[in-house]
Parts: structure tokens; C-alpha cells; sequence
């Protein structure tokens, strides 16, 4: 098992208290696994990567724990949490378009980047990688403003992942993107995967069709809480909590003119996560709603590798 | 690159072209007439001497010919490097009295505009990271740098001139010394420099301070730091990289700055009496001396153009995206 989050626990500190972005979230990544983690904003999927390899100043580790290679990350504490930074959790962050210095030969930046973390540049590495995004090696002689924003995207994923990380998180890389790009941009962290660059991989995003594309394995996550988490098959063709169901009925199909069927979408909008209420928090949205959804349901493993937090799950 | 400069050089060019214009019909648009003045100087009272004084004057300006005509003549005498004959002072070349009066300016400028400027950007990027520097730092600057120079002076010159004694109030050098070349007289002129000096450096340092501790705090939060933190690189690269980039702007305060401070230094110097560029305007304006004001403003405004060349070539050196810009289309 690569990765392994038990029960995490991530809350932000705000004046008007404690906002609970991670409400005890548990789940597995093994290795060669691509993870997609998918939800609205707002669901914990981005403050789930963060936690991960940098916290924020905002953010407070308050309770669980993350494995790496049966390894603790001290993901609350910035300094201990350096070493593992690079050599062991990479980021491949929402802003690549700006995540270079501007003022720096690309080439040069890597060079310093490495040095200061104690290791030799290895030219014929970051050649070969180069190669494998399919990004010409002048690009080490040019300002990240000469390169057009697919490139950047690849020069950044491209450095993450040059120390051959163990985890590699992606959050939200392809937001950005116009949809070709998105393609290769997936293609690639897909190839980064195959050449074992990466042994494992969480890939945030909010758009569910690009995750089926590339995960193994789906979680959906839902106010700070674990909705479901199953293969990418199985979650996009029989998923069992309501939410991903309705998730997944409002995404657009090919071939469908929408002018005859109106695109469904879910009706009001997420719980605030300063004060929860208790017990499912989809309930206030959820069509199956009833009398016990005010207890909290149990994370339920329905099937091997499908997990869901719903009483209703077997209907 | 050569185009960018071209262009450049180009806009310098109207820009000199319109400043000498300007500056060559404001003294003439001035209320008064100078030659009446000189005349009333010279005190000639028998009508006939006077009239002919002003006769010769008036065609030794060349006051006498029609305006386009004075405005050409203007042209001409300017790239013979003539700036023509002072009326205050009045046989010497104009040329001789401004060249008297630079070195004191320069030597005061330069220092005070240059040591603010790096002073200033290393305590803001020490603010920058201390809690205790930043407390302290940023009120000390914002009354530094809200304080108006003169002010500064008269109470620097008050202080530690008047009351505390251990500085010279006025003047550029002490008058029982004749200027020449001995350690006697630099020292002398050394401790005539400080005052003004320190009036024009402190006032220039706090905002320095305020702009590169404000432009680091946001280097600091910017994407690129943001990343260089994830991917675990020592603060010490990440400060590397935000100093050199919040450097940028300054540069160009900096050159923006250069055009503000001759004005500043204009009333230090007159508050010290310093021998400068500031004193000679107010004397030429007092004193209605076309040729003198006219051949000062020439020369601020060759200073300020040339100023802000320099910086267009720093700023290309240092931030590559100025010239990729020049090259047009991206390469």
C-alpha cells in the first residue's frame, strides 16, 4: 500500500472558528494507482492535497494520520515535513501557468531548485523526461514566458516529478486547459505512471469525464466528507450514493441535444463547514432522504474496492 | 532590440524637442523685462546713456529680432553648445556658471539618490521577514517618507546645526577658505555636505523601505513561491528569487524618482544655501536672467532624459521579459 489516510482530520482557522474542510476522511492509494478525487468546490479535495505535502497558514492538522510507504508523514509539522518534499510527495499545482520564476532560464531554476535541495542536476534524466511530455530540450534555455501554457503545464510536471516522487498529487492541473490540451497534459501524467516515474498518483479535479480517463479508482467527496470511492468503471456506470448519481446525470453526454432534454443539475448548494449539522450532510439535497439520515452514515464497503457512506447504498 | 531602442531613442527626442521649446518661451512669457532691470542696476541717470545701454543690450540678446527668429537662433546656439551670456553675472558664459554649480548638485544627488535607494530596498526586504523589523520599519517610513524635504532640512539644520552646533548651516564650503584642491578644503566641503545630504537621503529612505518590504510580501505569496515552498527549497532561494523580482519595480520608482528629486534638491539647497543647481534657479528667476534659467532647465532635462535611458537599458538587462517583448512575436 502506497498511500494510506486514515480518519484526516484538516480544519482552517477562521475569527468566527474552526471551518471543517476535512471531517475525518480514511481511504487507500496502492501502488501504480491513480486516484482521481473529484467534488464541487468546496467538498475538501483540494485542502485534502494540500494537507498532503504543504499545509497553508490557515490550515490545522487536528486529528488522523497519512502513511506513505509505511512511512508517517508529520504533515502538521513544515519543518520534519521538508525531507519528504520532492523526494517522496510531489505537486503538480493548480497555477502552473505562474509556477516558474519569471525572471529565470528554466533550465537555470531547475539547477538552483535541485541544488538547494542537495542533489546533482542529472542532465540525461531531465532530457529523457523532457522527451517523455514531448517538450523540445531548448525549452531549458527560455523564459517560462516564451512557453505557451500546455507547455509550462508540462515543463512544471516535468520538474515535480524529477526526483521520481513516490506520490504525485495534481490538483486541479487541467482547469486551465482548453480540452485538447487537457487530453495530453492527462496522457502524460498517465505516461509518468507507466515508466514508473511516479508510483502513485492523486489527480484533484472537478471534471468527473477527464478523471474517468485516466484514474483507476474514483472518489467523490462531499463537504469535507468521503461520499464514495470505487473503480472508475463502477463509479460512473453503477454508482450507489446519491450524490455521485446525480453528479454524474448532470454531467453532458455526446449525441444528447439538450434543447429536447434539459441537463439536470442538483438543487441548492453544500452545507456550510463552520458549524455542520449532524448526520448526512447531503441530506438537505438528497431526493432518498429520510428518517435516519439525521445519524451519520457509516463509510460501508458494498462490494471489494467500493466503498460508500450512504444507509441507502443497497437500494 | 535595435527597433526598441530606436523607438526609444526616438520618443527622447520629441521629448527634448518640446522640453527646449517650453523652456525657451517661459522666461520669455515671464511678466518683467530684464534689461530694464540691468539698466536700473547699473544706474545710468542721464536719458540718452540709458537709451543707448538698452539699445546694445537689447541686440546683444538678441532681443531685438522678431520671436521665430530668436526661437531659431535659440536652436542654433544650442548645438554650438551656447547657451548664451548671463544677465546676473553678466559677462560670464552661462555654460561657465551652471558648470560651476553642477559638481555640488551631482555630488549631492547622486550619493543621497543612490545610497536611499539601496539602503532603502535592503531594510524593506529585512521587514519583510521580521516581525520586530516590520513594527518598526513601516511607521519610521511612512513618517520619513511623509515628511517634505525642506521641513526635514530646517529641522536637521536646526538641531544639529544651530542647537547642537556640530554642523555648518549654510553655504558649500566655509567663505575664509578659497577653493582648491587641499585636504583642508574637501574636509571643509565634506562637512558642509552632510546636512543636506541626510535631509534628502533619510526622506527618500523610508519610502524605498515601504515599497520593498510591500513588493517582497507579495513576491513571497506569489505562485512561484507558492510552488518553490511545495516542492521543499530552503527560504533562502525562495527570498533570492522574490528580492531580485520585486526589484523590478523599484527600478523604475527609481527612474521616476530621479525626475522628482531635482525639485527637492531645489529647495534643500536653498534652505543650506547650497552652491547648486537649486540656488542658481532661484537667483536667475530673481534676478530674471532668461540665459541662466533656460540653460539650468536645459540641463535638468538632459539629466532626467539621460536618467531614464540608463534605466531603459537596466531594465533590459535585468528582466527578460522586457525583451521578449522587443523581439515582437514570441520566439
Amino acid at each position: 500500500m502506497s498511500l494510506r489516510v486514515t480518519d484526516l482530520r484538516v480544519h482552517y482557522k477562521t475569527l468566527k472558528g474552526d471551518v471543517r474542510a476535512l471531517d475525518g476522511v480514511s481511504f487507500d492509494v496502492g501502488d501504480g494507482e491513480i486516484l482521481g478525487l473529484a467534488g464541487e468546490s468546496g467538498c475538501g479535495k483540494t485542502t485534502l492535497g494540500k494537507s498532503l505535502i504543504r499545509m497553508d497558514g490557515r490550515m490545522r492538522h487536528v486529528g488522523g494520520k497519512v502513511e506513505l510507504d509505511g512511512e508517517e508523514l508529520p504533515i502538521g509539522d513544515d519543518r520534519r515535513m521538508n525531507p519528504f518534499r520532492f523526494h517522496k510527495v510531489s505537486l503538480v499545482p493548480q497555477y502552473s501557468m505562474s509556477a516558474m520564476n519569471p525572471t529565470r532560464k528554466i533550465g537555470r531554476m531547475v539547477g538552483e531548485l535541485l541544488r538547494s535541495r542537495g542533489v546533482a542536476l542529472d542532465q540525461a534524466t531531465l532530457e529523457s523526461r523532457l522527451d517523455l511530455v514531448g517538450l523540445p530540450r531548448e525549452v531549458l534555455q527560455r523564459y517560462p514566458i516564451e512557453l505557451s501554457g500546455g507547455m509550462k503545464q508540462r515543463m512544471v510536471m516535468v520538474i515535480s516529478t524529477l526526483l521520481d516522487p513516490s506520490l504525485l498529487i495534481a490538483d486541479e492541473i487541467t482547469s486551465a486547459l482548453d480540452v485538447s490540451t487537457q487530453k495530453s497534459v492527462a496522457t502524460a501524467l498517465a505516461g509518468f505512471r507507466e515508466s514508473g516515474v511516479v508510483k502513485s498518483m492523486v489527480f484533484i479535479t472537478h471534471d468527473l469525464s477527464l478523471t474517468y480517463q485516466i484514474a483507476d479508482t474514483i472518489m467523490v467527496m462531499y463537504a469535507g466528507k468521503l461520499a464514495e470511492k470505487a473503480p472508475a468503471k463502477t463509479m460512473v456506470e453503477a454508482p450507489r450514493h446519491p450524490y455521485t448519481k446525480l453528479l454524474i446525470d448532470s454531467l453532458p453526454e455526446v449525441g444528447v441535444r439538450h434543447t429536447e432534454r434539459r441537463l439536470a443539475g442538483i438543487a441548492g448548494s453544500p452545507p456550510s463547514l463552520l458549524d455542520p449539522p449532524a448526520g448526512c450532510r447531503f441530506r438537505d439535497r438528497c431526493p432518498l432522504a429520510f428518517d435516519r439520515c439525521a445519524q451519520e452514515p457509516p463509510p460501508v464497503e458494498v462490494e471489494p474496492g467500493h466503498v460508500v457512506a450512504c444507509w441507502k447504498a443497497d437500494a | 532590440m535595435r527597433r526598441y531602442f530606436g523607438r526609444k531613442l526616438l520618443v527622447y527626442a520629441l521629448t527634448f524637442a518640446v522640453a527646449v521649446t517650453v523652456n525657451w518661451m517661459i522666461p520669455r512669457f515671464m511678466p518683467g523685462d530684464p534689461v530694464a532691470s540691468m539698466l536700473a542696476r547699473a544706474n545710468v541717470s542721464q536719458p540718452q546713456a540709458v537709451e543707448a545701454m538698452r539699445t546694445y543690450y537689447t541686440n546683444l540678446f538678441g532681443l531685438d529680432e522678431p520671436l521665430w527668429r530668436q526661437y531659431l537662433n535659440f536652436w542654433g546656439a544650442l548645438f554650438r553648445g551656447d547657451f548664451g551670456t548671463s544677465i546676473w553675472v553678466f559677462p560670464t558664459p552661462v555654460s561657465t556658471v551652471i558648470m560651476g554649480a553642477v559638481p555640488y548638485t551631482l555630488g549631492l544627488m547622486i550619493p543621497s539618490v543612490l545610497l536611499s535607494y539601496f539602503v532603502g530596498n535592503r531594510i524593506g526586504a529585512y521587514a519583510a521577514r521580521r516581525k520586530l523589523l516590520d513594527n518598526t520599519v513601516l511607521p519610521v517610513g511612512y513618517v520619513l517618507t511623509a515628511t517634505p524635504y525642506m521641513w526635514l532640512a530646517v529641522l536637521l539644520a536646526w538641531g544639529l546645526g544651530v542647537v547642537a552646533g556640530v554642523f555648518p548651516v549654510a553655504g558649500g564650503y566655509s567663505f575664509s577658505i578659497r577653493p582648491s584642491l587641499s585636504a583642508d578644503f574637501l574636509l571643509d566641503l565634506l562637512h558642509h555636505w552632510v546636512l543636506p545630504f541626510f535631509s534628502l537621503f533619510l526622506v527618500a529612505l523610508g519610502g524605498w523601505a515601504i515599497g520593498m518590504r510591500n513588493m517582497i510580501i507579495y513576491e513571497l505569496e506569489s505562485d512561484y513561491s507558492n510552488y518553490l515552498s511545495a516542492l521543499g527549497a530552503p527560504q533562502r532561494l525562495i527570498r533570492r528569487y522574490a528580492f531580485r523580482n520585486a526589484m523590478l519595480p523599484q527600478i523604475t520608482g527609481l527612474a521616476l524618482q530621479l525626475g522628482v528629486l531635482v525639485a527637492g534638491a531645489l529647495v534643500t539647497e536653498i534652505v543650506f544655501a547650497y552652491p547648486g543647481l537649486g540656488s542658481l534657479i532661484l537667483k536667475a528667476i530673481q534676478n530674471q536672467d532668461f540665459f541662466l534659467l533656460q540653460g539650468i532647465f536645459l540641463f535638468i532635462v538632459l539629466g532626467v532624459l539621460i536618467a531614464n535611458f540608463v534605466i531603459d537599458i537596466v531594465y533590459v538587462l535585468v528582466d527578460p521579459r522586457t525583451r521578449t517583448g522587443m523581439a515582437g512575436a514570441s520566439a
